[in-house]
């Protein structure tokens, strides 16, 4: 039932496209080609020359290559540490990539940290996950949603961008009047709607959501969800969505990314990932999963942990924790190929039908 | 119309936060009020004062020690005694307290600007420029006060002639206690900063697009500036006794126009043999001084706070 391959499944393309109009496939809005970031996590000089140590490099993020189309909702899922938001923070250059290329629209972002990017940043926005830490608690709700609105020039007139501000928290579920409040007067759920409602300000078409629902309870979570659904529903958004929430991931997503340790180890659209998953790591991690209908029955807890990052595993980096590894899976690195299931996986036994 | 705009604007002021937590403190207004009391006396000495203490010929040696007036001995004309030169104590703590105030707030200004700018920008700079920044504290923080001070008095002394130092005297005092002190507010700024640079509403900005430089100001230095705010306020009277020590040491003002610290010092000399009171007013005027701007201070720091309104 879901065979398609990833890219080309019916959720994941909407013919809304920018580049739809030529009639070929449309060219995706978010294009990461063998992105890598390492960070220097090394002593000071002083201590490296008197300890004999070399430079350590932490690879957060290690060779990954995806595409999200106009209006899909990619979902990226895996354990702490694995470099999803890393990632999130490579697309909105928060971060400079140490390999690869991210593309938006057609566009290079490495623009975004430079002034010539300031249209391109106009376009894509981040949600972050702490809904106490992401609002400057000494402004107004008002000024905080404003402030991309004052940034970009969108709107010149003074009461106007008020009155915008205003719109947009009532868009978002608040009223216009909270704009004079302070962020500390609003609860975890409300302030994540005033995240979002800033987010919009600047009229972005692609949102990067770093785990938006993680902090919040599991009642407003939902709130919180459908509101992100019904907004790109609205307004033809485009969603990557990072979070450790597969339930949270079954509601919002169109596709999924499974990553571990940096890699992206099995990537297809939602029904294959939770119907038909083909990577052992994806298994293990949906085995893992507490089911109402599995009560009684034993399940497969996750075996072992995530290796160091500092100093990951040779070959295929899960191979320490699979039942399937055999001496190739230890020395060769495996590429996310189509699976013969559906989507792309990056697995040696699949590779080989051991599995 | 006009006089109508400005008393809506009386009542805004009257009705906002801040107004109300200052009239819901007692001990503020309290505070403030001494304040005002010493503010007044300083700023309108020559108008208020009942001698002038700068004039040596009003001086009478003869009315020297006269204790306070409602002591058997005292006289009416002196109301808190005089000290060892005959001088007229209550008035030579008034003009005292001009001296001490200038120095004390002008100082802590000119470390507060300095350090305040010198820290936001290593904090969010980070890399070179903060090492940089950072390592110059350091030395400078192996310099005591006292000895940046003798330099700069030295290198004044050798410049400028022989009149013009003495009136160059508190500006070279304001220099040294400034220059001793900026690194206090360079530290803990950058310290803040780096806190607050790495919260996620500041990494928002950045995704918003906002300059490094807007950032550094509209954001992160109004959280990083609560530390500096109470630091400020101790720092005045830090600097205030600075002052006085330097006085002492003949680099500070000349002893013919007395700081507070001056007064403290001189009076010190008589405290045990009976003459309490040449050293115990001036010091109470010093403790007022600095206790008032210390509440206020501790006022304004959660007053503005909008976690605590």
């Amino acid at each position: 039932m879901s065979a398609l391959p990833a890219g080309l499944s019916p959720s994941a393309a909407p013919a809304s496209g920018p580049a739809a109009a030529d009639g070929r496939a449309p060219a995706p809005l978010v294009d990461l080609t063998d992105v890598a970031k390492y960070f220097d996590v090394s002593a000071p000089w002083l201590n490296r020359v008197l300890e004999r140590q070399g430079r350590r490099l932490l690879h957060a993020v290690d060779g990954v290559t995806f595409q999200i189309h106009a209006g899909e909702t990619l979902a990226l899922v895996g354990e702490s540490g694995c470099g999803k938001s890393t990632i999130a923070r490579l697309i909105v250059g928060l971060y400079a990539p140490t390999r690869g290329m991210i593309r938006f629209d057609g566009q290079d972002t490495s623009i975004l940290r430079a002034a010539a990017g300031r249209t391109l940043r106009r376009r894509l926005q981040m949600i972050f996950q702490d809904p106490y830490a992401s609002l400057n608690p000494r402004w107004t709700v008002g000024d905080i949603v404003a402030e991309p609105i004052r940034a970009h020039e969108l709107i010149q007139d003074k009461a106007a961008v008020l009155d915008r501000a205003g719109e947009l928290l009532s868009h978002v579920g608040l009223a216009a009047a909270d704009r004079e409040k302070y962020p500390h007067q609003f609860s975890g759920g409300q302030r994540q709607r005033i995240s979002i409602a800033r987010a919009l300000a600047s009229n972005p078409e692609f949102l990067v959501c770093d785990e938006p629902t993680s902090a919040l309870d599991v009642s407003v979570q939902a709130q919180v969800l459908n509101l992100m659904k019904d907004l790109q529903r609205e307004l033809k958004l485009t969603y990557l969505f990072i979070s450790h929430n597969l339930a949270v991931v079954h509601h919002i997503a169109d596709r999924v990314g499974v990553m571990y340790l940096g890699r992206i180890v099995e990537l297809a659209d939602k029904r294959t990932i939770f119907g038909a998953p083909q990577h052992p790591y994806t298994r293990m991690l949906l085995d893992a999963v507490p089911d109402l209908n599995m009560t009684g029955k034993s399940r497969t807890p996750v075996a072992g942990e995530v290796p160091n990052p500092l100093n990951p595993p040779s070959g295929c980096t899960f191979h320490p924790r699979c039942p399937h590894a055999n001496e190739r899976c230890k020395t060769e690195i495996p590429l996310l190929k189509q699976a013969p299931a559906g989507g792309e996986v990056a697995c040696h036994a699949i590779e080989e039908r051991r599995i | 119309m006009a006089s109508v705009r400005i008393l809506g604007r009386f009542q805004d002021a009257w009705d906002s936060d801040v107004a109300h937590s200052f009239r819901n403190s007692p001990i503020t207004i309290v505070a403030a009020i001494a304040l005002a009391i010493c503010l007044i006396a300083a700023g309108f000495a020559p108008w208020l004062a009942p001698h002038n203490p700068f004039d040596l010929k009003t001086l009478n040696l003869l009315d020297a020690l006269t204790p306070p007036a409602w002591i058997q001995g005292g006289k009416a004309m002196f109301p808190l005694g005089t000290d060892d030169q005959g001088r007229d104590l209550l008035s030579a703590i008034m003009f005292g307290s001009r001296v001490s105030l200038v120095v004390g707030l002008v100082s802590v200004f000119f470390a507060m600007l300095i350090g305040v700018s010198l820290g936001l920008l290593a904090g969010y700079a980070g890399g070179k420029t903060e090492a940089f920044i950072m390592r110059v504290a350091d030395v400078q923080l192996s310099f005591p006060a006292i000895l940046i001070a003798l330099l700069i008095s030295g290198v004044a002394r050798a410049a400028f002639p022989g009149e013009a130092q003495d009136q160059l005297a508190i500006v070279v005092l304001v220099i040294a206690i400034s220059l001793a002190n900026w690194v206090q507010y360079a530290r803990t700024v950058r310290g803040s900063t780096l806190v607050e640079k790495n919260k996620e509403y500041v990494q928002a900005a950045r995704v918003i697009g906002i300059h490094p430089v807007a950032i550094m100001f509209k954001h992160v230095l109004p959280n990083a500036l609560g530390p500096v705010l109470v630091l400020a306020t101790i720092n005045i009277a830090t600097a205030i006794i600075t002052e006085a020590t330097l006085s002492f040491l003949g680099v500070g003002v000349p002893p013919t126009e007395p700081s507070l610290g001056t007064l403290i010092r001189v009076g010190n000399d008589f405290m045990f043999s009976g003459e309490w009171w040449v050293t115990v007013f001036p010091g109470s005027a010093l403790v007022v001084m600095v206790l008032s701007v210390n509440l206020l201070g501790d006022w304004l720091r959660d007053a503005l706070n909008p976690k605590l309104r």
